[in-house]
């Protein structure tokens, strides 16, 4: 074969082979359910999840242990980068005024939920908000995708959340859920009184990374955001096991001092 | 030959149309943020605190039988910290890949060393892992896989160390698998610890730092031997059941015994229905390692 023969036939294979993928290739955007020749509604975030985050999750309480089996000591923040004010209102705390509260949620809040031992619930309320239930506190979160507009009202334990999945695809199981909260009403970080307030933002971002027996753990990196009781964002990420079932879903009221 | 130009036409339209296969720069200096966990990765954590820890029986003895005075033995000075020490320590990450000279391919990623924990060299050229006959040390052996955007590093051939800087020691047969992602100026680490020696469930950890333009250290400083006068022969320790320290957690934050101890009923919510009747909430104020 002359060079230009070669050439000739590479070209040609090359075509045919970019033909075959550019032919393909609206299929591929447009992920499951593409096939066929009939046009293809956009696909909703449901159906574009890069990760599975469904289903029971229970809490792996490896971190900051005697901050969260237990109620913490009063005075005792270690680890949480607080302004001259919060210090102020961590070491007012008082247990027995906390165990009369008639609020005894204040520290199952979006910032501090996921910190709690417990379990999660995540579920598909419908193709664009995703549902994430607690049953220690029995809490809701919603995480709404798209263009979402929240409504007007008052500012709520667990906030405003608003979704996006980043990463994913090609095979890999590396995409990750983003959120982001705002609107949310002043809570505990910590049971033991460590505050943040109305002012905080929340970002998280919720991840599945594959354990090393093969089964899914699910990571989520909380980074809170407090101009006034913090003097820079906290961040800390929990993690938890996925369960077969909701066997062991147990919800139980919030305890201001349990 | 017209076979041959085939698969070569082939390969080189794969290599120009599919996107290449998913890396994220993970380079840089990645500051620790010690907002969990602060005094257990700072100052250390409280002695005889196992609490969360899946210790066997034999970890469990193991650690109470450990005197932190044994680093003062100057075989011991520099023995505790393995590639674990990026969980259980407090300092940040130097990240840097190293390209092969010929390819230019990335030949290793490295997580620069900090005092006695060596580099965390994480070979990505599909290099075969030694025997399990070879030597081990605090270094080990780590190899590293992209998933996506995920880099995924195992290491294998430890000696024994510290899995939490209180006597809770991890096997020469443990292997830490070290997950990094990155979202941002974020970077999280997932590490699970398997060790059949001394564990009956990985145990999990994972830390986040942000990315610095203060540069950290690359390599050090070393971790220096020294001698402090340890009589010759002398290995400091504790017998079973006379380990001094075993009721400080209960007589400091009120947490029963059964709790500090360890174990991995421990590490889940179920456990606090054992706790709540025996745990006695302190009245006084923190006055010790607090924060703030």
């Amino acid at each position: 074969m002359t060079t230009r023969t070669f050439i000739t036939r590479m070209a040609t294979v090359s075509l045919c082979l970019a033909g075959a993928l550019l032919a393909s290739a609206p299929a591929l955007a447009q992920g499951r359910g593409g096939r066929g020749g009939a046009p293809q509604a956009p696909q909703t975030p449901r159906g574009a999840a890069p990760v599975d985050l469904t289903g029971y999750w229970v809490s792996v309480v490896t971190e900051d242990w005697r901050y969260r089996m237990v109620l913490p000591m009063k005075g005792d923040y270690q680890g949480v980068p607080l302004t001259p004010a919060a210090r102020k209102i961590a070491d007012a705390w008082d247990p027995a005024v906390e165990a009369k509260a008639a609020d005894q949620c204040k520290a199952y809040g979006a910032p501090s939920i996921l910190r709690v031992p417990g379990r999660l619930r995540i579920t598909w309320q419908d193709d664009t908000t995703l549902k994430l239930e607690t049953d220690a506190g029995q809490q809701t979160r919603l995480f709404h995708f798209g263009a979402w507009t929240a409504p007007a009202g008052p500012r709520t334990l667990q906030g405003n959340s608003v979704a996006e999945w980043e990463g994913g695809g090609r095979g890999a199981t590396d995409g990750a859920l983003k959120v982001t909260t705002t609107n949310l009403k002043g809570g505990y970080l910590r049971k033991n009184g460590v505050p943040y307030s109305q002012n905080a933002t929340l970002q998280e971002y919720y991840e599945v990374i594959t354990q090393p027996d093969g089964s899914p753990l699910l990571v989520v990196t909380i980074s809170t955001t407090d101009p006034e009781y913090l003097r820079q964002t906290f961040v800390i990420s929990s993690h938890f096991k996925k369960e077969p079932d909701g066997a062991k879903w147990k919800p139980a009221p919030c305890s201001a001092t349990w | 030959m017209s076979r041959t130009s085939t698969i070569l036409a082939l390969v080189l339209l794969l290599g120009v149309s599919l996107p290449a296969r998913a890396e994220i720069d993970l380079s840089g200096s990645w500051a620790s943020i010690n907002h969990e966990d602060a005094m257990e990765r700072g100052a250390g954590p409280n002695p005889a605190d196992w609490a969360g820890l899946p210790f066997n029986e034999y970890g469990r003895a193991k650690a109470l039988s450990f005197s932190q005075s044994i680093i003062s033995m100057p075989e011991r000075t520099c023995w505790f910290q393995t590639q674990w020490h990026i969980a259980a320590g407090p300092f940040s990450l130097r990240m840097w890949a190293v390209p092969d000279p010929v390819t230019g391919r990335v030949q290793a990623w490295v997580v620069g060393a900090w005092e006695t924990r060596a580099p965390m060299i994480i070979w990505m050229d599909g290099r075969p892992r030694p025997s399990k006959n070879a030597p081990h040390d605090q270094t080990g052996f780590t190899t590293g896989r992209w998933n996506g955007n995920e880099l995924v590093a195992t290491t294998t051939h430890l000696k024994t160390g510290y899995m939490r800087r209180n006597g809770a020691a991890s096997s020469d047969q443990a292997t830490i698998t070290t997950h990094f992602r990155r979202h941002g100026n974020v970077l999280t680490v997932t590490m699970f610890m398997v060790d059949p020696v001394y564990l009956t469930e990985p145990y999990i950890i994972t830390r986040s730092y942000n990315l610095s333009t203060n540069p950290v250290s690359i390599g050090g400083p070393p971790c220096i031997v020294g001698d402090e006068g340890v009589e010759s022969g002398r290995v400091p320790h504790h017998l079973p059941g006379k380990n001094p320290y075993v009721g400080e957690m209960t007589k400091r934050y009120g947490i029963p015994l059964d709790a500090v101890m360890g174990g991995a009923e421990t590490m889940y919510p179920e456990y606090r229905d054992r706790l709540k009747d025996q745990f006695k909430h302190p009245s006084s104020k923190c006055a010790l390692n607090c924060g703030g």
